[in-house]
């Protein structure tokens, strides 16, 4: 009689194992951004390019946007924004450019990732055209200005007078030409 | 090392009989020179830590000390020889309902503080004078002065490097700030809020600096923030404070506070040093010379995975001595340099080092550890091939 | 009926008795303590002064992460599972495990798991470096090409723990004797009933955790990658869900164990039954809800840190019931101070320490300055150190006669365990104040200032480590050529069904079930 509880038991258990496995595997990541985006835990923001809504223009208010810009790894492309500090008016759309150049004599392609801070910010900033998460490839010595153009949504948090925008840039040009392969 | 073991003997006999001979004024003297605490720093909210720090630390010892008492009470009186039979109790409410209660009322108490002081080190936003980005390497630290054009490497200076290499025979303690000096400190001005805004090249290092206050992790892809208004002028030095890898113990920062005008006249030199740089680039360089910085260059930025030979370590960093890129053509050695390899851990020094640097190290790299190729790179060739 | 084990080797690579399978896993966590503590002599010959004389630093990395490794996967874990198997059926009156054969498998697993760990030092770019947490993207990107088979090794370890645990559950729930109510059950079996709940929910979350990190390696996802969207702060989230409730399931049992030491040596019933059981059970619910005061400096919304803060400060309340539940045990009591009784008091005088060092870190503002110094490497010594190898010496000590048949040696238990006090707290105590005073983890070397708290340091580690070859010897010359135990219950303040079978316990115990009054 025993025995059968114990199967029973048993079965129970592995059940909770296999469900906490599948949890954190399938469950924890997107639960994460979920959180993510409520609490702008790691300040992404959208990644969507959003519409303008309205045209309200707060002009009592100024704030300070930073611009950065960031290598990851051995990424040798010359990256950096061409304004480093504007000065915004919640609303008003403001256009803005990074600059990168392929310094190597090989074809690359990167991919820039958007972070800001503080945190909670980035569900203000709306990014109406945005580099941001695009591949974007460079031939050997060739430039480009990355447009980004946005507006920060008049209801920012009052206490909230200076955002940081970092751009970091990646080289993909091995997951990029790998995924090709195995798309063929 | 039997004389140091006798001298730390002396050194805690002293200490013993400090603490039993004079006032608490002496003991803290030598809890002072010993390090045995949190440092006050000099930021308000490294003051705010401080105070939180031994108010908490001072109710623990509190609690500690009624809590031991009891247990050595009870040990002492209620022993099997004093004691020889045991009371068989096993309950009581009023006892279970009390200390749960109490030690939850306590922790409320120190809540409150907590919660303050937490508030006010989040505090990035208001007021805020100036900003500096600070970005972690496998091993060493960037610093860029946001809008002033002023951006440089910061590396763990020469004499740590060489002191701290397996077996150098170097001893440490003849190294002043043994681990704790680089070769250029990071300089800020006083009274000023400072925003620092944090981040990474490669894997998570964290920016640590007791005296300010802030440690913040830099994580790659994503940036941080904290700040500080440091309030004496002074040198502070912090070490980094998430493992990073091989030379993780070895990329500490130094920070070098000065009054505004002191910095102001730094940042025009530093304006003035890098315009310097440029026009030095279009000069010609002898061979001595070229070998000689770099050489200086190498043991900074190279040899801490290169080996100080040019031996590497093998299954990890290739070795220089022999190599197919130092002995091979001159363009594909500056491109390893200039652009790193995609894939390891070679970094991109384009960024890193000054047209002179690069040409020196590699000129270096091509002539040293019976490399002996007799061909040399000058700046100029360095900036044509990054054109 | 009843016969008596098999001969020569079969007896040990077959057996599915539960006495066979504990004294398996006691041994084995012996050598892997062994081992464990070698990685720790080469770290603390290498800080003995500043320099570097003996290694270097990327060896000096393995050692820290495989120090770690070891000493939790393969020592203490395991040790409070040879515990378990030998004590729980004996203290329940179950006649074995409820699952013998998934038992057997789940021993002999753990072998290769751990040959397959240590076997990653020999392989090109060395062994794990990344440090137990092993946090992205250091221990995927960068990591040298044998966390392939770390991967798996992780794999294996946490599949053995599970099916330990989906046994132990069993047992517990299923083959208790008449009468053995759930309010009976002595303390130690209730606190590996939860560790055990512990276990089956969270191995399988670090098996997540080092799947996703598989799949970043070698099949191109994202997880924790930001150049394809993912985050390096994920893995960390996810790693301590499984990590801060794992550091309770390496303390809960010892509290166990302390819990059936401190009654028998103080001749006096354990004082609040009830309120010890709701102890644990919630430090085991608060467990699952607290993990990211371990990354208060990541950077999280203040909103979070707060939270996070008042949590952490909570679990205070349940840990100190306990221990003021195990004074109020001792009180008035008729004590005596064998050896196990010796490493239980040090167990809650040390555990103390370690508490209210966790309850300083826990201030997420003062954690700024703490994180990541050698500050919390003294406090999570103090507890698990202190916590999980006092208490399991403690109770290798007091069931040692119950499992031989023969008495230790008191004089050379009492030597060991003044030894290994001493050690410890001269190997711990100055990293309080040298992490205080600013040096960080990790590091294979110091600033100068650091010096001689840092060879006291190390003089206190070898003589911690010194302790345990004493053990060693007097567990083997016990079971050799011990003083015969007289009586069946060796300890005459010791309760339980444990002490009603003779000495040494037959090997098969209960095959009828006992009556609980």
């Amino acid at each position: 009689m025993a025995q059968a509880h114990v199967g029973k038991t048993a079965a129970k258990l592995v059940v909770v194992a296999v469900g906490m496995f599948a949890f954190a595997v399938y469950v924890m990541p997107p639960l994460y951004y979920v959180f993510c985006d409520i609490l702008g835990i790691d300040g992404r923001g959208a990644l969507v390019a959003v519409e303008r809504k309205d045209s309200v223009v707060d002009e009592s208010r100024v704030i300070r946007v930073t611009f950065m810009a960031t290598n990851n790894r051995e990424m040798p492309w010359e990256f950096r924004p061409n304004d480093a500090i504007l000065e915004v008016h919640p609303g008003q759309v403001v256009n803005t450019s990074f600059f990168a150049r392929n310094t190597t004599d090989e074809a690359m392609i990167s991919r820039a990732i958007p972070s800001f801070v503080p945190s909670s910010s980035a569900e203000y900033f709306h990014k109406v055209e945005c580099f941001c998460f695009e591949n974007q490839p460079l031939a050997p010595g060739e430039s480009v200005d990355m447009g980004l153009q946005f507006y920060l949504d008049p209801d920012l948090p009052k206490n909230v007078t200076n955002i940081t925008a970092s751009y970091t840039i990646f080289d993909i040009t091995e997951t990029v030409s790998q995924q090709k392969l195995s798309q063929r | 090392m039997l004389r140091r073991a006798k001298l730390l003997f002396h050194q805690l006999l002293g200490f013993a009989i400090l603490l039993g001979l004079t006032g608490h004024q002496a003991i803290a003297n030598e809890a002072e020179r010993w390090g045995v605490n949190m440092t006050r720093g000099v930021t308000p909210v490294s003051q705010e830590i401080y105070g939180l720090h031994m108010l908490i630390f001072i109710i623990c010892v509190a609690i500690s000390v009624v809590v031991f008492a009891a247990l050595a009470y009870t040990m002492y009186a209620h022993r099997k020889s004093k004691h020889p039979q045991a009371s068989q109790f096993h309950e009581h409410l009023g006892l279970e309902i009390f200390w749960t209660a109490v030690p939850f009322l306590i922790l409320v108490a120190m809540a409150i503080p907590a919660t303050r002081s937490l508030i006010h080190l989040y505090d990035t936003d208001t007021d805020v004078d100036m900003d500096v980005v600070i970005t972690g390497y496998q091993w060493k630290w960037q610093y860029e002065y946001l809008g002033r054009n002023v951006s440089f490497f910061s590396n763990l200076h020469e004499d740590s490097n060489a002191a701290r290499q397996l077996g150098s025979g170097i001893d440490p303690r003849t190294v002043p700030n043994y681990l704790l000096e680089v070769d250029r400190p990071l300089v800020l001005p006083i009274n000023k809020k400072i925003r620092f805004l944090v981040t990474a090249n490669d894997v998570i290092h964290s920016w640590w600096v007791p005296d300010l206050g802030v440690k913040r992790d830099a994580i790659p892809g994503f940036v941080r923030e904290s700040w500080a208004k440091i309030e004496e002028p002074g040198v502070y030095r912090g070490v980094c404070a998430e493992l990073c890898g091989r030379d993780h113990g070895f990329m500490p920062f130094v920070v070098k506070a000065v009054e505004e005008e002191e910095f102001d006249q730094w940042i025009a030199e530093q304006q003035a040093f890098a315009a310097e740089m440029r026009e030095l680039a279009g000069q010609t360089f002898s061979f001595e010379d070229l070998y000689s910085q770099g050489q200086s260059v190498y043991n900074r930025s190279c040899a801490s995975c290169h080996g100080p030979n040019g031996e590497g370590v093998p299954g990890a960093f290739p070795a220089i001595r022999g190599s197919a890129v130092a002995t091979g053509t001159i363009e594909e050695h500056l491109d390893v340099v200039v652009n790193g390899v995609p894939g390891t851990a070679m970094q991109a020094f384009g960024a890193q080092l000054t047209p002179v640097e690069t040409a020196a190290v590699v000129t270096f790299q091509r002539n040293a550890f019976g490399n002996d190729m007799g061909d040399q790179v000058q700046p100029v060739d360095v900036l044509q091939f990054e054109q | 009926m009843a016969h008596g084990p098999a001969k020569g080797i079969g007896r040990w690579l077959f057996t599915t008795n539960h006495k066979d399978i504990g004294t398996l896993y006691l041994w084995f966590s012996m050598a892997m303590f062994l081992l464990g503590g070698a990685f720790a002599m080469i770290i603390r010959a290498e800080l003995f002064q500043p320099g570097l004389q003996i290694v270097d630093p990327e060896f000096f990395n393995q050692m820290t992460t495989m120090h770690g490794l070891v000493m939790v996967f393969g020592a203490i874990m395991p040790a409070f599972v040879g515990l378990a198997n030998w004590m729980i059926p004996m203290m329940i009156g179950a006649p074995d495990m409820a699952l013998p054969r998934m038992n057997n498998w789940s021993f002999w697993i753990l072998p290769f798991a751990f040959l397959m760990l240590a076997s990653t030092m020999f392989m090109e770019g060395g062994g794990p470096n990344f440090g137990w947490t092993f946090y992205a993207p250091l221990s995927t990107t960068y990591a040298p090409p044998s966390v392939t088979f770390f991967i798996f090794a992780i794999h294996i370890m946490g599949a053995s723990s599970i099916m330990g645990s989906i046994n132990i559950i069993a047992t517990v729930l299923n083959l208790r004797a008449p009468g053995m109510t759930l309010t009976k059950m002595p303390l130690f079996v209730w606190t590996w009933l939860i560790t055990a709940y512990l276990l089956v929910s969270v191995m399988p979350v670090l098996a997540g955790a080092v799947t996703m990190m598989l799949m970043d390696i070698h099949f191109g996802t994202s997880f924790f990658d930001a150049a394809g969207g993912g985050d390096p702060v994920l893995f960390q989230h996810v790693f301590w869900f499984f990590g801060h409730p794992e550091v309770y399931i390496i303390i809960l049992p010892g509290f166990g164990v302390v819990s059936q030491v401190i009654p028998a040596f103080s001749r006096k019933p354990l004082f609040g039954y009830s309120s010890m059981v709701y102890a644990t059970a919630s430090i085991a619910f608060l467990s699952f809800i607290v993990w990211a005061h371990h990354m208060f400096t990541v950077g999280m919304p203040i909103a979070g840190e707060l939270y996070f803060m008042y949590a952490t400060m909570l679990i205070a309340v349940p840990t100190g019931v306990k221990v003021f539940n195990w004074i109020t045990t001792m009180w008035r009591g008729s004590l005596t101070f064998e050896t196990p009784m010796l490493f239980a008091i040090a167990f809650v005088v040390l555990f103390v320490m370690g508490g209210f060092t966790g309850l300083m870190l826990g201030i997420a503002s003062a954690d700024i300055q703490y994180h990541d110094s050698y500050f919390v490497v003294a406090h999570f010594h103090y507890t698990m150190v202190a916590g999980a190898i006092f208490s399991l010496t403690a109770g290798i000590y007091y069931w040692l006669p119950k499992w031989t048949g023969n008495m230790y040696n008191e004089m050379l238990g009492k030597t060991q365990f003044w030894i290994a006090f001493v050690g410890f707290n001269l190997a711990f105590f100055p990293q309080h104040f040298v992490g205080l005073a600013g040096m960080q983890r990790r590091v294979p070397d110091y600033a100068v200032q650091f010096a001689d708290f840092n060879m006291l340091s190390s003089i206190g580690a070898f003589m911690f480590g010194m302790a345990q070859l004493l053990l060693l010897f007097n567990v083997i010359s016990t079971i050799v050529g011990g003083k015969k135990a007289d009586k069946d219950k060796v300890w005459d303040g010791a309760e339980g069904l444990e002490w009603t079978v003779p000495s040494p316990a037959p090997y098969h115990t209960f095959s009828t079930p006992p009556q609980v009054k």
